[in-house]
C-alpha cells in the first residue's frame, strides 16, 4: 500500500514532544543548578529519601493500596454478577457503567464537594433521619473515597472483560468433577480473571498514586500526595530537579508494573488493552 | 434469590456512581446560594454562567482547542497508523511501544515533561504551547483508533483496485481511505472528547490569559463551592454524553456491519465500545 513515509511528520512529532521532554525530565533530575552552574549529582533522588518527602511517599503508597483494595473487593462482585447471569441486557448495563467516566474527573471529584461538606447533602440527609452529622470532608477518608469513586470502573472493566470470556464449559466440568461453589471459584475462576485483576490493580493504584486533584480538593490544601509534591515543585517552589526525580521515581513504578502487567498477559497484551 | 441479592448489588454500586452526578446537578438548579436549603427552581446560575466573561473565554479556548488539536491529530494519527501498519518487526514494536507511553503514562508527568520542553526551548506558555500539548496526547488515540480498521482491510482490496485501472492515488483516496474512515472518525471525536476533558496537561503547559474550562472549574473549585460551576458541569455533562453516544452508535453500527460482513471480521476498533476493557484511561491517569 503506501510507503512508510507517512509516518514521518509523527515520527518527528514523537521525537519532540515525547523523547526529547522525558530526556529533559532525566537530564534535570540528574543535575544540580548551583551558581557556578549546574554539575551531574544524585542529590535530587537523595533528598527524596529524607524523612518529610519518605512520610509523603509512604502516605501515597498508602492511600493508593487502600484505595485499589477497595476497589478490588468492591468491583470483583460486580464483574462477576455482570458476566453471570443475573442480567439480561450487558451491553447497556457496562455502558451505564462508563457513563460517569465521561464526565470530566475534575467535576465528578467536585461533586463530593457539594456531597461531603459540613452542610452538605449527607449531612442534610443524615439529619433528616436523625443521625448524627459526619464530618469526613478534608481528611483521609474523603481522599481514599474519592479515588474509589474515580476509579472504580477501572477495575471492574477488565476483569468483567476476562471474565466475559471464560469457557463456561470449564466451569461446567470443574462442578462434574466434585467441587463445590467455593472451590470452583478459587480454584478456577479467579485464577481464571488474573490477567483482569492485574490489569485491574494497575489501572486503580497507578492513577491514584500520581493524583494531585483528588488530594487537593478532598484532602484540602495540607493534604500533599506525590502528585501534590510534584506540581509544589513545579509551580510554586520552582526546583525542577527535584520535581524531576519523584517524577522519575513514579516513571520506574509505571514501568515495574507495566513489566507485571505484560507477565500476566503474556503476548496477548494489544488485543487485551484495546 | 441469589439474582436478586446480585442485581441489588450492582444497583447499590449504580447509585454509588450516579449520585454525585446527580447532586451536582440538582445543585446546579436551586436558587439558595447555601447548600442547605432548597431555595426553589431556578435558571439563575445558568444566566450567570453565560455573562461571566472568564467563563465564556474558557468555553472559546476549549472548543478552539479542541477542534484545532483534534483535527491536527487526526490527520498526523492516520498517516501514522498507515506507516505502522506497513512496517514490520523491531521498527514496529519500538514505535507502537512509543504510542503508548502518553497513554500509560501518569498525566502528571507528560505534563511536566512537556512543560520543561516549553520553557528550555523558550516558548512562551499560552494558546500554541497549550494546543502542542493537546496534539501530542491525541494522536495516540487517534492511531490505536485507526489500526484495527487497518488490520480488518482485505489486502487485496487495493490490488483489486489497480487491476481495475485505478492508479496508486486513486486507490489509495477512493478505496482505503473510506474503508478506515469510521476509524478515523472514531478516533477524531475520541481525540476531541479527551481534549475538552483533559485538564492536568492543560493546568501545566497553559500560560497566563489563555484557560480551558476545567483549569477554570479547578480554581473556582479550589476557592470553595459556587453554583456557576455545578451549571458548568452539567452543561459540559450533557455536551460530552451527546458526543459520546454518537461514537457509541457510530460503533455498534460498525460492529453490526462487520457482523454481516462476508468474512465477519470482529469489528475491534478502539473506544467507547463497552466489551472493551478500558474506555478512555487516558485521560485518568491524573
Amino acid at each position: 500500500m503506501k510507503k512508510s513515509s507517512a509516518m514521518i511528520p509523527y515520527l518527528v512529532w514523537m521525537a519532540i514532544f515525547i523523547i526529547v521532554p522525558m530526556l529533559l525530565v532525566v537530564y534535570y533530575a540528574f543535575t544540580v543548578t548551583t551558581p557556578e552552574g549546574s554539575t551531574w549529582s544524585l542529590d535530587n533522588f537523595a533528598r527524596f529519601f529524607e524523612p518529610i518527602y519518605l512520610r509523603v511517599l509512604w502516605r501515597s503508597l498508602a492511600l493508593a493500596l487502600v484505595s485499589t483494595v477497595i476497589c478490588l473487593l468492591l468491583g470483583y462482585p460486580v464483574a462477576m454478577i455482570m458476566a453471570g447471569n443475573a442480567f439480561t441486557r450487558k451491553n447497556v448495563l457496562m455502558l451505564l457503567f462508563v457513563v460517569p467516566m465521561w464526565m470530566n474527573f475534575l467535576l465528578r471529584t467536585y461533586a463530593w464537594l457539594t456531597i461531603l461538606e459540613r452542610n452538605g447533602f449527607l449531612n442534610i440527609l443524615l439529619t433528616r433521619l436523625g443521625l448524627p452529622q459526619i464530618n469526613i470532608l478534608y481528611t483521609s477518608t474523603a481522599v481514599v473515597l474519592g479515588m474509589v469513586y474515580n476509579f472504580l470502573p477501572f477495575m471492574v472493566l477488565p476483569i468483567y472483560s476476562v471474565l466475559s470470556k471464560i469457557d463456561k464449559g470449564v466451569i461446567e466440568a470443574a462442578g462434574d468433577l466434585g467441587a463445590n461453589a467455593v472451590q470452583v471459584f478459587t480454584r478456577v475462576i479467579f485464577p481464571l480473571s488474573l490477567p483482569g485483576v492485574v490489569s485491574g490493580i494497575t489501572m486503580v493504584f497507578m492513577p491514584a498514586l500520581t493524583t494531585f486533584v483528588i488530594s487537593r480538593l478532598l484532602g484540602g490544601g495540607q493534604f500533599t500526595l506525590i502528585g501534590n509534591l510534584i506540581e509544589q515543585q513545579f509551580l510554586v517552589v520552582g526546583d525542577w530537579g527535584f520535581g524531576s526525580a519523584i517524577s522519575m521515581v513514579m516513571i520506574i513504578f509505571i514501568l515495574l508494573s507495566m513489566a507485571i502487567m505484560s507477565f500476566f498477559e503474556g503476548e496477548d497484551k494489544e488485543a487485551t488493552l484495546w | 434469590m441469589v439474582k436478586f441479592l446480585e442485581r441489588c448489588y450492582v444497583y447499590l454500586v449504580f447509585v454509588f456512581l450516579y449520585m454525585p452526578i446527580a447532586v451536582l446537578m440538582a445543585y446546579s438548579f436551586n436558587d439558595s446560594r447555601s447548600r442547605g436549603t432548597w431555595g426553589g427552581f431556578t435558571l439563575r446560575w445558568y444566566a450567570e454562567l453565560f455573562q461571566d466573561r472568564t467563563i465564556m473565554t474558557s468555553l472559546y479556548y476549549t472548543l478552539l482547542i479542541g477542534v484545532l488539536a483534534s483535527l491536527i491529530a487526526t490527520i498526523i494519527g492516520t498517516m501514522a497508523a498507515l506507516g505502522i501498519h506497513n512496517s514490520r518487526g523491531w521498527k514496529k514494536k519500538l514505535i507502537m511501544n512509543i504510542t503508548y507511553i502518553p497513554v500509560l503514562n501518569p498525566d502528571i508527568v507528560t505534563a511536566i515533561s512537556l512543560m520543561i520542553l516549553f520553557v528550555f526551548a523558550k516558548v512562551r506558555l499560552g494558546f500554541i504551547t497549550l494546543l502542542l500539548a493537546h496534539i501530542t496526547f491525541n494522536i495516540p488515540y487517534v492511531i490505536l483508533s485507526v489500526l484495527p480498521k487497518l488490520r480488518q482491510l482485505n489486502k487485496h482490496l487495493y490490488e483489486a483496485a489497480l487491476d481495475l485501472g485505478a492508479t496508486p492515488g486513486q486507490a489509495f483516496w477512493k478505496v482505503i481511505i473510506p474503508e478506515i474512515m469510521p476509524g478515523i472518525v472514531t478516533g477524531m471525536l475520541l481525540a476531541f472528547t479527551l481534549s475538552i476533558d483533559d485538564f492536568v496537561i492543560s493546568f501545566f503547559t497553559t500560560g497566563s490569559g489563555v484557560s480551558t474550562l476545567s483549569i477554570t472549574a479547578y480554581s473556582m473549585a479550589r476557592r470553595g463551592i459556587n453554583p456557576k460551576i455545578n451549571a458548568l458541569s452539567t452543561i459540559m455533562f450533557v455536551f460530552v454524553l451527546v458526543l459520546l453516544v454518537i461514537v457509541n452508535i457510530r460503533q455498534e453500527r460498525e460492529q453490526k456491519k462487520g457482523r454481516g460482513g462476508k468474512n465477519g471480521a470482529k469489528s475491534q476498533s478502539g473506544g467507547y465500545s463497552p466489551e472493551h476493557s478500558d474506555p478512555q484511561f487516558g485521560t485518568e491517569w491524573v
